[in-house]
């Protein structure tokens, strides 16, 4: 392969990740604070359709996106109030609002099928995309991806540098020590499970009106269920959950690099690809495997492996939180 | 008192799932009422209809009657699709390589369905209880696989002899297929099995130690374990059982209604059951009426595309507000007590 197909294939691994990052990225956010918004798949298909259909009404691809989110954040609004003021199961709630998105977007979404529509215009960055090998990898994109990088940094710096960061996650892993020390746990919960939803359905947006242009049925179907994996992988960590998204990116494309290359694989293996790597990952991460390889390091190594690798899930996720 | 606000609280979710269907159709400019009268009329205006709600109930009591375990057990076997597919797959594999007299055909078959289901379903349990891979990513990963294979094999090396198309392997041969009743579109065997199933599943939870063992690690893993019950045992024989009776359910698909593998040969049916037993607040006993409903919606909408141009997943869009709807209403019903 030489050097100018690769540069090409890095650019478009990094622009058909833009929906994972989102995605993933959102639900970070929303299970740092204790609540599991199992509803992905559903949320980004709807969100997708809703936002094409929206674009091609109005003409407006801001309105589109701006539609998305509210379908996310609606959602997982729904999450929120049937888990923190109902105390039903939120994994009931959000797998019930999987199926209920698939079947609203294929309803709603029938006559938007294989329409052509807007999409997010084409803006390279002055001078940053002008530098070698860089600047067409990472500069060379639209808005849409600009914002993932922030939306990536930014991420981080607000858990982990901020002070609301900081009782972001005390909500999620201790919220009765949280509540003691003046958090309104609940209050809380709710505004970061719709924040974490409506950029879900940023994802949902950013993949009919930037990576896969147009609607069609199922349009982004599994996506939900990657991003959900790529969260755990990513031990709740906005820079290790963005590694996880390029990472599934990377072998989508890698995917259609590998038919061409070897025709002699079905492609239906590659389709498969994300979903057998996903178990092999949560199987690495989860199954004690990883500490067991790692045991063979010097102890300092590992321990510098170990966090890089393996991430604690809030100690607070799922239960909910009531005040005695 | 209490009588009437059991049927409020038993009204009301539906009531509002039938609204807010309302309010969507007539957003799509389509009028309700002919939707819901070409839902009705396809579902049951004939004997044939009828007899197709049977036959599609048939998966959800199957799969219905499975996760009942699983659910008892307090796992999400989100993987009961793919379990259908690994069913199918190996029921297929013999009837495409193998003749026998039908008599010894037929049940052979079934029987390689639920080998087939409860080996995939034994596999989201082993990546569960000595992977750590919680079920519900296990399981969907899983189904993806499951859907990718079957997929690989009509194009490849089950693809009919006229070439691979969407529309599956080639029949079967008329031995290997599930008796019908009459000229009718219902196996009898097939609702026989399906009722049998949801029987023994009852008495097994309701009854049985097992049962009760089973739903003390549903409840709480860890003091199961303490007192002794070998939980991890029990996790991996509710993911088998499950997985038969979800194999089960793709050996029926193939060999009866299809007669022959087709790429999606589930049908979503796995992800309906969930549905219906999430509908059923886990009693048997309601699994038989809900799945009854379900069937007959599932049947009765693809009317909506023959007639009225609009897509068929109205039905499914409905049943997924009356279950949103239930979920919710038990929730305000719960805070209503407690205040």
């Amino acid at each position: 392969m030489d050097s100018l197909l690769l540069i090409k294939t890095l650019a478009t691994i990094v622009r058909g990740a833009t929906p994972l990052v989102f995605a993933s990225i959102g639900e970070t956010i929303t299970e740092r604070s204790g609540i599991i918004n199992l509803s992905l798949d559903g949320t980004i298909l709807l969100s997708a359709m809703v936002s094409f259909a929206v674009a091609y009404t109005t003409g407006s691809v801001i309105l589109g996106f701006i539609a998305a989110m509210a379908v996310g954040a609606l959602m997982a609004f729904i999450i929120a109030f049937g888990s923190i003021a109902l105390r039903q199961d939120q994994v009931a709630i959000g797998f019930v609002l999987t199926l209920l998105g698939a079947e609203l977007s294929s309803f709603l979404g029938n006559p938007f099928v294989r329409l052509r529509g807007p999409s997010v215009p084409h803006m390279p960055i002055p001078l940053l995309s002008e530098i070698p090998v860089i600047g067409p990898i990472f500069f060379n994109h639209n808005i849409v991806v600009y914002l993932s990088y922030v939306l990536i940094i930014g991420s981080w710096l607000y858990i982990f540098k901020t002070q609301p960061g900081l009782r972001l996650q005390g909500i999620g892993e201790r919220p009765e020590a949280a509540f003691a020390r003046g958090s309104h746990v609940n209050l809380m919960r709710y505004i970061y499970t719709i924040g974490g939803g409506a950029l879900v359905g940023f994802a949902g947006a950013t993949f009919s009106l930037s990576v896969k242009l147009g609607w069609s049925h199922r349009h982004t179907a599994g996506t939900g269920w990657i991003a959900l994996a790529i969260v755990i992988f990513g031990g709740w960590h906005p820079l290790r959950v963005a590694f996880g998204a390029y990472l599934f990116g990377a072998l989508k494309s890698l995917g259609s690099i590998f038919q061409r290359v070897a025709p002699g694989i079905p492609s239906q293996f590659f389709n498969g690809a994300p979903f057998a790597l996903m178990i092999v990952v949560l199987f690495l991460v989860n199954s004690g495997w990883l500490d067991r390889l790692l045991f063979h390091l010097p102890a300092r190594i590992r321990r510098v492996v170990h966090d890089a690798l393996i991430g604690e899930p809030p100690a607070g996720l799922g239960r909910v939180f009531v005040k005695e | 008192m209490q009588r009437l606000s059991n049927l409020a609280f038993g009204l009301l979710p539906v009531i509002l799932a039938l609204g807010l269907t309302t309010i969507i159709l007539l957003v799509v400019g389509a009028p309700p009422l002919e939707a819901y009268r070409n839902i009705v009329e396809g579902a049951l205006e004939s004997p044939d209809k009828l007899s197709s709600v049977v036959t599609a109930a048939v998966p959800l009591w199957l799969c219905s009657a499975g996760l009942l375990i699983t659910f008892a057990a307090g796992l999400w076997n989100i993987g009961v699709e793919g379990q259908i597919v690994a069913g199918a797959l190996l029921a297929t594999w013999l009837a495409l390589n193998l003749t026998l007299p039908a008599l010894l055909f037929t049940p052979l078959l079934l029987i390689a369905g639920m080998v087939g289901g409860a080996l995939w379903g034994l596999l989201a349990g082993w990546l569960k209880v000595y992977g750590g891979v919680h079920e519900i990513f296990g399981g969907v990963g899983l189904n993806f696989i499951a859907i990718v294979l079957t997929n690989y094999l009509i194009f490849g090396p089950w693809k009919p002899a006229d070439g691979a198309t969407m529309s599956g392997t080639e029949p079967f041969p008329p031995l290997a297929w599930l008796p019908r009743l009459g000229g009718l579109p219902v196996h009898p065997i097939a609702v026989v099995l399906a009722l049998v199933a949801i029987v023994l599943v009852y008495f097994a939870l309701g009854d049985t130690t097992w049962g009760l063992k089973l739903k003390a690690i549903g409840k709480n893993q860890r003091s199961a374990f303490l007192m002794g019950i070998p939980t991890q045992r029990y996790i991996l024989l509710a993911f088998l059982l499950c997985g038969a009776l979800a194999g089960l359910t793709g050996s029926i698909l193939a060999t009866g209604v299809r007669q022959r593998l087709i790429p999606g040969i589930s049908a979503g049916f796995g992800f309906s059951a969930l549905l219906v037993v999430l509908l059923a607040g886990f009693r048997p006993v309601w699994v038989i009426p809900i799945a009854l409903f379900f069937a007959a919606v599932g049947v009765g909408s693809p009317r909506l595309e023959l007639n009225m141009q609009l897509d068929s997943a109205l039905g499914g869009t409905l049943e997924g507000l009356i279950v949103l709807f239930v979920l919710l209403a038990q929730g305000v019903r719960r805070r209503l007590r407690e205040a």
